[in-house]
């Protein structure tokens, strides 16, 4: 027979141990989610990258590691963003007739994201590659890095700017927009989608369908908008 | 189930090799998005049967964002000395662009006449 510590080493090596782990936090997060009476600040991402967070740190397993089992939820994201259809398919009679709104959303959403970032950031004193990595934030993880890259930022410190976007936006969008007295969950979702991206959008899909389809439809096209436009408004900030 | 998670990645990866093929700056999954909704159009029984699981996907959406959260963890002290100003920096924006966005959606629906919900 293994003694604990030797089970242990085969285990933490091993994709499944982290796996399990990953898919226990976010069960954890989301059900605490629940108890809570479903309050955004409660965030089921947020439970649960704390808790995987603090488990890696305290038993010295790295990242690495950690992904090699975690991989295969991190894989899903791809068909999920495919997935995305469906929800866009069932609402499009509305997106349809919501074109105008959305447009202007978008485009407004959008600038807002970018010179407000560079704004308060340039105001605290924040200057150069840090500055300019704040730029892309609002867009989904993949485009964020390119342009990232391209405008002279880095990409990595993007990565972890555009998960605290995400996460800041799932929290706030519901009491935010309460407070604004917005009950259309066309605009809602969309305005979440184009300042949050993927994780806002999970957000919305948790509060209304039609949200979620808008939040979508709102991250896709700022993926777009954000690539076209954050080199052009980075130059002012120069 | 499985049909309909063969269709989901099918549709990634021709939109990851148009993404790649035409050196696009939009992601393949966004590609396979878009593609996968014309042909949701085109044909509107396949959309009804590739629909549940779709929507059983995107239901469990946050957790697929768990693994990249604990990648970043490691990387907070990247925010180095500007960590103060770059998370008020965050928090300010992303309050203003929801707001923005949201306040110029409903603006604008009701001044086109867009029914409301």
């Amino acid at each position: 027979m293994n003694s604990l510590p030797e089970i242990w080493t085969f285990l933490a090596r091993e994709p499944l141990l982290w796996l399990t782990a990953t898919l226990v936090a976010y069960a954890i997060g989301d059900a605490l989610f629940g108890w809570s009476g479903k309050r955004p600040y409660v965030n089921p991402v947020l439970i649960a990258v704390v808790l995987l967070a603090g488990l890696l740190w305290a038993t010295g397993v790295t990242y690495a590691t950690y992904f090699e089992g975690a991989q295969f939820v991190h894989f899903m994201l791809g068909p999920a963003t495919v997935a995305l259809a469906a929800p866009l398919y069932a609402n499009l009679g509305k997106i349809k007739s919501s074109a105008i709104p959305m447009i202007g959303a978008l485009v407004a959403g959008s600038v807002t994201a970018i010179i407000s970032a560079l704004g308060i950031a340039w105001a605290l004193g924040v200057r150069g590659e840090v500055l300019l990595s704040l730029a892309p934030k609002s867009v989904t993880a993949p485009v964020a890095l390119g342009v990232s890259e391209a405008i002279g930022g880095s990409p990595t410190l993007t990565a972890v700017l555009v998960i605290l976007t995400g996460i800041m936006g799932a929290v706030m969008a519901t009491p935010l927009l309460n407070l604004l007295r917005i009950k259309n969950w066309q605009a809602r979702g969309f305005a979440v989608g184009v300042a949050s991206h993927g994780i806002g959008t999970a957000r919305a899909f948790q509060v209304n369908e039609t949200a979620g389809a808008f939040a979508g439809i709102g991250m896709g096209l700022n993926a777009v908008l954000t690539a076209i436009i954050a080199p052009i408004i980075v130059r002012f900030f120069l | 189930m499985i049909v309909h998670l063969a269709v989901l990645l099918g549709f990634q990866l021709i939109g990851e090799t148009l993404s790649r093929g035409l050196g696009l700056i939009v992601p393949g999954p966004v590609i396979g998005m878009v593609l996968l909704l014309g042909f949701f159009i085109a044909f509107p029984r396949v959309a009804a049967m590739v629909q549940p699981t779709a929507l059983g996907l995107l239901s469990h959406l946050s957790l697929l964002f768990v693994p990249a959260g604990v990648g970043i963890v490691g990387h907070l002290d990247r925010l180095g000395e500007d960590g103060v100003a770059i998370l008020l920096a965050l928090a300010g924006s992303t309050a203003l662009a929801i707001a923005v966005g949201a306040l110029v959606f409903v603006g604008l629906a009701r001044l086109v006449g867009t029914p409301n919900e």
